[in-house]
C-alpha cells in the first residue's frame, strides 16, 4: 500500500520566544520487510540557520534545528510517500516464557534491537505493581509469548476507554492506568510496562495511521495526529511483533512507523529548548492517503 | 540535583557507614564509644617527662587491621618516626596555634563545602584534620603504578561500553549492568572521543584493609572531586607546619596541577579557543572548588546558561560576543548536560552539547557517560575483566563484590551475608553512602533480620559487597593522638605521557574511635597526604611556572556575559548599601540630634527613605541587608573572579550587621553603628577598586558602581537640593556625598543650593559627583569598545546617552538645573543599566 503523508505542528508564542534548538524525530525511514520510503522531507517555517540529519541510538532518522532570533510562531512540515508492505507475523511460534528468558540470554548484545534493552524499566516507563497485577490476571489462560501479547492487547483496549482529553503528554502512566483512560500514548506505555513485569522485553512505536478508512469501515482511533504502538519481542523466532493496543489489532498496513525506542522518551517527535516569556500554543495535523 | 561525588544526604534514616569487622560481628556493641577502641596495643611505658611518650599516651590502634603509624608490636614505623620526634617537640600551646593556624588559613581563604541536610543548603568549613598522614615514597610508587594499570584498564572498558560492545558479547559484563542503568548513555554510543580517549580525570577512594593490602574502594569517573580540596588542604595544614613540612621533604603537588593544565591546553583544537569548566552552579556542594581550580589553573568558569552550540561548535556568550571552547572539564553530572537528548527537565545543561561533541571540535574531561564506571555491581566483574583484557590480575584490586543476578552469586551472598552488605546493585555510590533499603550484616538498618529471599526475588537488582575494615591513622584530640579509620582519595589526570597521580592527595579520617565512619557528610574530616622520602622536590609553584607573556585583547574580552552580569550587580549592589547607610546614619543622627522623629527634615528622610524601600525608624531596616544579602549573592557566583579579601571583607560587613541587627536602639547607638558598617564597606570598595587588575571584569564592577552613583546622586540632589526643602536638607545632601570637608574647602561654610548642585552634580574633579560619574562610564565604555567593536562603527546606544548627559553637565551652570531636570536626569541614568545590556550582556 502506497501511502502520501503530511504532518504539519505548529507553536505559537505569546511573546517571540527564544527558541533555539529542536530535536525532532518526523522522518520516516526505509524499514525492510516492513515499508519503503520513496521520499520524505521536512520543511521548517521559518528557514532554520542550522538543520541536520542523523541516525540515533534505535537507528531512527532525527533531524536538529536551531534557530537564532527569537519567533512568533514556528511550524515544521513533513511530507512523505511511504509504501507499507502487506504481512503479519504469522504463525504463532514464540515460546512460553521460561524459555523466552533463555533466548533473551542467549543474545548478549545491547545493540538498539536487542531485546535485553527492551525489559528493564525505562525514562517514561517505570515498574508500576497495579500493571503487573492486571497483567497477571490478563494474560491467564494464555502459554506463548504472542498469544500473551495478544491477550494483554485485547484486555487492554477492553478495560482502558480511549478519551483524548483525561491526560496530557506527560501524564505519568499510573494516573492514566488508575483513571483507565487515555490516547494511544497512554495505551502503549501500560501495555510495554505490562509486557516487561511478564518479562517480555517491549518498546514504543511512534508513527502513522491511515486517515480514511477504506469504504464502510469505521475510522480508527488515534488517526488525526502522530499514533502510537506497541513492539515485543516474541522469540528469536518471530522477532519484533508490532501491535496496536488503542484499536486492539495488529500493526499492519495501515500503520507507517516514524520511530523506534523504549518509550516516547526515545521517540518524541519534537523535544526543544526555548526560553518563553508567555503562553505557547500548539496544534498538530496529519493525513494519509492512500494513492 | 545530586552532587559529582557526595549525594545529599536522603530525608529519612541517615545513610549507614562501612563498618569495622569487630563491629559487624556484633562483639563490639558493649564498648562505650568514648573509650577509644580496643586496646590490642597499648603505647610502651615511658617516663612522664618524655614528650613523645606523652603525644602517643593512649594511642590504641583497633583491633584487626592495621595501623599507619605503629607496626603491630607498638613500635612507631620509620617513615613517621623524625615527624613525630618534631611534632612532640612543640608544647601544647604551640600546638594549639599551628592548628589554629591551619583553620584559619581554610577560612581566610574561603574554603567551604555545602552541606546538603533536610532543612538548609549551608556552607560549612573544610572540616580539617591537621595531622597530615605520611606515606613512605616507595610505597606510594606502588600504590600509583597500580592506580595507572587500574585507570588504563577503566579507559578500555570505557571504550568498549561506547564502542563495540565486545564485553558484553563475550559473556564478561552482564548485559543487565547496562540495559537498565540510568548511567550507560545511549546517545554517547558511538560517538568517539576527539583526543582518542574517554577519561582524563579520575580518582579512587582506597583504604587498606586486615593483611595490609590496599584496596580500591571506589572507582570515581563522573567528575571527580578533590583535586581542588587536596590543594587547600595542602595549603592549610603547611600553614600548621611549615618547618616541619619543609624538613620532611614532601612530595609537591603543584608539577601535578602544572601537568594537567598543560595536558588540557594542549587538547584544544585551534589556538584561540579556550579550555572551560562547567560547573552546575553555586549551589552545588563542590563549587568553591570548582571556582578555587577556575582561578588556579586559569581556566573559564562556566555555566551551562553561558554556553551555546552553533555550527557543532560550542560557543560561550562573552562580553566580546561569542567565543569557541574546545576542551570542557565538566563538573556536572552528565545526566543534566543536554536537554535535547538527556534529561528533559534540566535547567543548567546546553541544548546541542551532545551533537558538539559528535561533530568532533571539543573534548569533554570526562566523556559523557563514564559514570557508567562507577556502577558499584561493576566491580564484581572488573578482576575478570583485568585478566582478559592485560592477562593478569589488578596490582590493586576492588573490595570484593558480588552482583546477585546469578544463582550461583545469589547462594553465595546467602551463605555469607553476614560478612557483607547488600544494595542496589546500579548504585554509584561511594561503599559507605548506603540506600535505605541496604542490608548490613544480614541487617536492615531498623536493626531486623534480613529476608534471604529478597536475593532471589530482586536478583540482578543487588549487589553484595565485602565489609571493610579500613586501617586506621592518627588524629589529633585534645593534644594527644588518637586512631581513626582512615580511607585516601587520589586523583590521576592523563597527560601527554600517560596518567600521572597525584602525590599525595588527602585522606578521610573517621570520626568514631569504635567504627570506621568515614563519610564527611556525617561529619568526619580530612587531612593532608605527604609522600615522603622520595627524589628531593623541587621548589615550583603554579605561579613561577607561568610565562611572562600578556594577555591579549580576545583572552581580555572572554569574560562570560552571566560574571560581567554579576560583578556589574555587585557593583551596583554595593554602591547602593553605601548610599542607604550614610541616608540611614543621616536620618538617625539627625534623631538624635532633636530627640523626635516628628520634625519636617526627620519626616522628609524618612520618607525619602522610604521611597527606598527602607524603614528609616528601625536602626538596620530589611531594605538594607536585603541589599547586601543581593551583593553577596553575586560575589558568590563570581568567586573564581573575586579576591578572597575582597570575599572577606564583604562577610565581615554581613556578619557584623546580623550581629549589631538585634541589638540597636535608634538615634545615636544606631547612628554609631551604622558609621562602622560604612567604614566596613568602604574597606570593600577600597579592596576592589585598589587591588582589582584593571580587566574586564573590573569595568563592569566600576561600571555598575557607577551608574548606580550617578542614579542615585541625581536622584538624591531632586529632592534635598529642592528649594521648598526644609531648612537643613543641602547639609544632608552635602553628608550623603560625603562632601562635607570639600564644601568647606571650596565654598564658604554656607549651604546654597548653587554650591550643593556645583560640588555633587557638576565638579568633573570630585570623584563623588555626577558628572565624575558620566566621564567614568565614558573611560570603561572606551575599553569595552576596543575589545569587541570596530571604531568606524556608530557610538553605542549607551555611549550615545552617556555623552549627552555629559555634555550638557560639563557646560551647565548649577542655576540652569531645576528640581525637575534632575529627576530627569536620575531617569536617564537608570536607563544606562538597560542599554548597557542590551550592548554587552546579551
Amino acid at each position: 500500500m502506497l501511502y502520501s503523508i503530511r504532518l504539519r505542528i505548529s507553536y505559537d508564542y505569546d511573546a517571540p520566544a527564544d527558541v533555539g534548538r529542536h530535536l525532532l524525530r518526523v522522518l520516516p525511514a526505509s524499514i525492510p520487510g516492513v515499508q519503503e520510503v520513496r521520499s520524505a522531507r521536512l520543511t521548517c517555517r521559518p528557514l532554520a540557520a542550522e538543520q541536520g540529519d542523523r541516525r540515533d541510538f534505535f537507528g531512527n532518522i532525527c533531524t536538529e534545528v536551531a534557530y537564532r532570533d527569537p519567533l512568533e510562531a514556528t511550524e515544521f512540515e513533513m511530507l512523505a510517500e511511504v509504501e507499507r508492505f502487506e504481512g503479519g507475523p504469522g504463525l504463532d511460534v514464540s515460546p512460553p516464557t521460561e524459555r523466552l528468558a533463555r533466548q533473551i540470554a542467549e543474545l548478549p548484545s545491547l545493540a538498539g534491537e536487542a531485546p535485553q534493552g527492551y525489559l528493564p524499566p525505562s525514562p517514561r516507563v517505570p515498574h508500576v505493581p497495579e500493571i503487573a497485577d492486571w497483567a497477571k490476571a490478563a494474560v491467564a489462560g494464555a502459554e506463548s509469548t504472542f498469544a500473551r501479547v495478544l491477550a494483554l492487547t485485547r484486555a487492554l483496549h477492553r478495560d482502558m476507554a480511549f478519551d483524548a482529553t483525561a491526560t496530557m503528554v506527560d501524564t505519568p502512566l499510573d494516573e492514566a492506568f488508575a483513571l483507565r483512560r487515555g490516547v494511544c500514548q497512554d495505551f502503549t506505555h501500560i501495555q510495554i510496562c505490562a509486557l516487561r513485569s511478564l518479562g517480555i522485553p517491549a518498546g514504543y512505536v511512534s508513527g502513522f495511521l491511515r486517515t480514511l478508512p477504506p469504504e464502510g469501515q469505521e475510522r480508527l482511533e488515534g488517526a488525526d495526529a502522530m499514533h502510537a504502538w506497541v513492539r515485543a519481542w516474541c522469540g528469536k523466532d518471530m522477532g519484533w511483533v508490532e501491535v496496536d493496543p488503542t484499536n486492539d489489532m495488529l500493526a499492519g498496513t495501515d500503520h507507517v512507523v516514524i520511530a523506534r525506542g523504549r518509550d516516547y522518551f526515545d521517540v518524541a517527535p519534537v523535544k526543544g529548548s526555548m526560553r518563553l516569556a508567555g503562553g505557547q500554543r500548539t496544534s498538530q495535523g496529519v493525513d494519509m492517503v492512500a494513492v | 540535583m545530586s552532587a559529582p561525588d557526595q549525594p545529599p544526604v536522603p530525608d529519612g534514616p541517615p545513610p549507614m557507614q562501612v563498618q569495622g569487622q569487630e563491629q559487624a560481628q556484633g562483639q563490639k556493641q558493649a564498648q562505650p564509644p568514648a573509650q577509644a577502641g580496643p586496646e590490642a596495643a597499648p603505647a610502651p611505658e615511658t617516663a612522664p617527662d618524655d614528650p613523645l611518650a606523652a603525644l602517643l599516651s593512649g594511642y590504641a590502634p583497633f583491633e584487626g587491621v592495621p595501623d599507619e603509624l605503629m607496626d603491630e608490636t607498638g613500635t612507631v614505623r620509620p617513615v613517621w618516626r623524625d615527624f613525630l620526634n618534631r611534632l612532640a617537640g612543640l608544647d601544647a600551646e604551640e600546638l594549639d596555634l599551628a592548628c589554629a593556624r591551619g583553620s584559619q588559613y581554610l577560612r581566610d581563604a574561603g574554603v567551604f563545602f555545602r552541606h546538603y541536610g533536610p532543612d538548609s543548603h549551608e556552607e560549612r568549613d573544610w572540616p580539617l584534620s591537621h595531622l597530615p598522614l605520611l606515606i613512605d615514597a616507595a610505597e606510594w610508587q606502588q600504590i600509583a603504578a597500580g592506580l595507572v594499570e587500574r585507570a588504563d584498564l577503566l579507559e578500555q572498558v570505557m571504550a568498549d561500553l561506547y564502542g563495540s560492545g565486545q564485553l558484553v558479547a563475550d559473556g564478561l559484563l552482564p548485559p543487565e549492568l547496562l540495559a537498565g542503568n540510568p548511567e550507560w548513555l545511549r546517545p554517547m554510543v558511538g560517538v568517539a572521543p576527539r583526543s582518542g580517549h574517554y577519561l582524563h580525570m579520575l580518582a579512587f577512594d582506597i583504604g587498606r584493609g586486615p593483611e595490609g593490602q590496599w584496596w580500591v574502594l571506589g572507582d570515581r569517573a563522573q567528575a571527580p572531586s578533590g583535586a581542588g580540596f587536596a590543594l587547600e588542604t595542602r595549603m592549610a595544614t603547611a600553614r600548621s607546619f611549615p618547618a616541619l613540612m619543609a624538613d620532611s621533604n614532601v612530595a609537591r603537588l603543584a608539577g601535578f596541577f602544572r601537568g594537567f593544565r598543560d595536558a588540557l591546553l594542549a587538547l584544544r583544537a585551534e589556538e584561540d579557543s579556550r579550555v572551560a569548566i562547567l560547573t552546575p552552579g553555586p549551589m552545588n556542594d563542590t563549587y568553591f572548588e570548582h571556582a578555587y581550580i577556575a582561578r588556579y589553573l586559569g581556566f573559564l568558569l562556566v555555566q551551562g546558561e553561558d554556553l551555546v552550540v552553533r555550527d557543532g561548535r560550542l560557543m560561550v556568550h562573552t562580553v566580546g560576543g561569542l567565543r569557541p571552547i574546545s576542551v570542557l572539564w565538566r563538573r556536572l553530572d552528565a545526566e543534566w548536560l543536554d536537554p535535547l537528548e538527556l534529561r528533559e527537565d534540566s535547567q543548567i545543561g546546553t541544548a546541542g552539547l551532545l551533537s558538539a561533541l559528535r561533530s568532533g571540535g571539543l573534548t569533554m574531561v570526562n566523556a559523557p557517560g563514564s559514570g557508567v564506571l562507577e556502577t558499584r555491581a561493576l566491580m564484581a566483574f572488573i578482576p575478570a575483566i583485568a585478566r582478559h583484557l592485560l592477562g593478569r590480575d589488578l596490582a590493586l584490586p576492588n573490595i570484593a563484590t558480588w552482583w546477585c543476578g546469578s544463582a550461583e552469586a545469589q547462594d553465595y551472598v546467602r551463605e555469607n551475608a553476614g560478612r557483607m552488605t547488600i544494595d542496589r546493585a546500579l548504585s554509584t555510590s561511594l561503599p559507605f553512602d548506603h540506600s535505605p533499603e541496604v542490608v548490613i550484616a544480614g541487617k536492615r538498618p531498623d536493626g531486623s533480620d534480613y529476608d534471604p529471599g529478597m536475593l532471589s526475588r530482586e536478583g540482578g537488582r543487588l549487589a553484595a559487597q565485602q565489609i571493610v575494615s579500613l586501617s586506621t591513622a592518627p588524629a589529633l584530640s585534645e593534644g594527644r593522638l588518637v586512631a581513626r579509620p582512615a580511607s585516601l582519595r587520589v586523583v590521576l589526570t592523563r597527560t601527554a605521557q600517560g596518567w600521572q597521580v597525584m602525590p599525595g592527595g588527602f585522606a578521610r579520617i573517621g570520626q568514631s574511635g569504635t567504627s570506621a565512619d568515614v563519610s564527611m557528610q556525617r561529619g568526619g574530616s580530612v587531612c593532608d597526604v605527604w609522600v615522603v622520602g622520595g627524589p628531593q622536590a623541587p621548589d615550583d609553584t603554579l605561579l613561577a611556572a607561568t610565562t611572562g607573556e600578556r594577555m591579549s585583547l580576545p583572552q581580555l574580552a572572554a569574560l562570560p556575559t552571566r560574571a560581567a552580569d554579576n560583578l556589574f550587580w555587585l557593583g551596583r549592589y554595593s554602591d547602593r548599601v553605601e548610599q542607604k547607610i550614610r541616608l540611614q546614619r543621616a536620618y538617625h543622627l539627625r534623631l538624635a540630634e532633636y530627640g523626635r522623629a516628628d520634625m519636617p527634615l526627620v519626616e522628609m528622610l524618612a520618607e525619602y527613605l522610604a521611597s527606598m524601600g527602607v524603614e528609616a525608624a528601625r536602626p538596620l531596616p530589611e531594605g538594607l541587608t536585603a541589599d547586601l544579602d543581593a551583593a553577596m549573592g553575586s560575589a558568590g557566583r563570581i568567586r573564581d573572579r573575586f579576591s578572597t579579601d575582597g570575599w572577606n571583607a564583604l562577610t565581615d560587613l554581613k556578619r557584623t550587621a546580623d550581629n549589631l541587627a538585634p541589638r540597636l536602639k535608634p538615634g545615636d547607638d544606631a547612628a554609631r553603628a551604622l558609621s562602622v558598617l560604612l567604614r566596613k564597606i568602604s574597606g570593600f570598595s577600597g579592596l576592589v577598586h585598589e587591588n582589582m587588575y584593571h580587566a574586564t571584569g573590573w569595568r563592569f564592577l566600576s561600571l555598575g558602581r557607577a551608574i548606580e552613583r550617578a542614579w542615585a546622586t541625581s536622584g538624591m540632589l531632586a529632592t534635598f537640593a529642592d528649594p521648598a526643602a526644609p531648612l537643613g536638607a543641602y547639609e544632608i545632601a552635602i553628608e550623603t556625598g560625603d562632601a562635607v570637608m570639600t564644601h568647606r574647602m571650596r565654598f564658604s561654610a554656607t549651604f546654597t543650593r548653587e554650591t550643593v548642585l556645583d560640588l555633587l552634580l557638576l565638579d568633573e574633579n570630585y570623584p563623588r559627583s555626577v558628572l565624575a560619574q558620566l566621564d567614568d562610564i565614558l573611560t570603561h565604555l572606551d575599553w569595552l569598545e576596543k575589545l569587541t567593536h570596530d571604531l568606524s562603527r556608530k557610538p553605542t546606544p549607551i555611549r550615545r546617552a552617556v555623552m549627552k548627559l555629559q555634555t550638557e553637565l560639563a557646560t551647565a551652570r548649577p542655576e540652569e538645573i531645576s528640581p525637575e531636570r534632575l529627576s530627569q536626569i536620575a531617569a536617564t541614568c537608570a536607563d544606562l543599566s538597560g542599554l548597557l545590556a542590551e550592548t554587552y550582556l546579551r
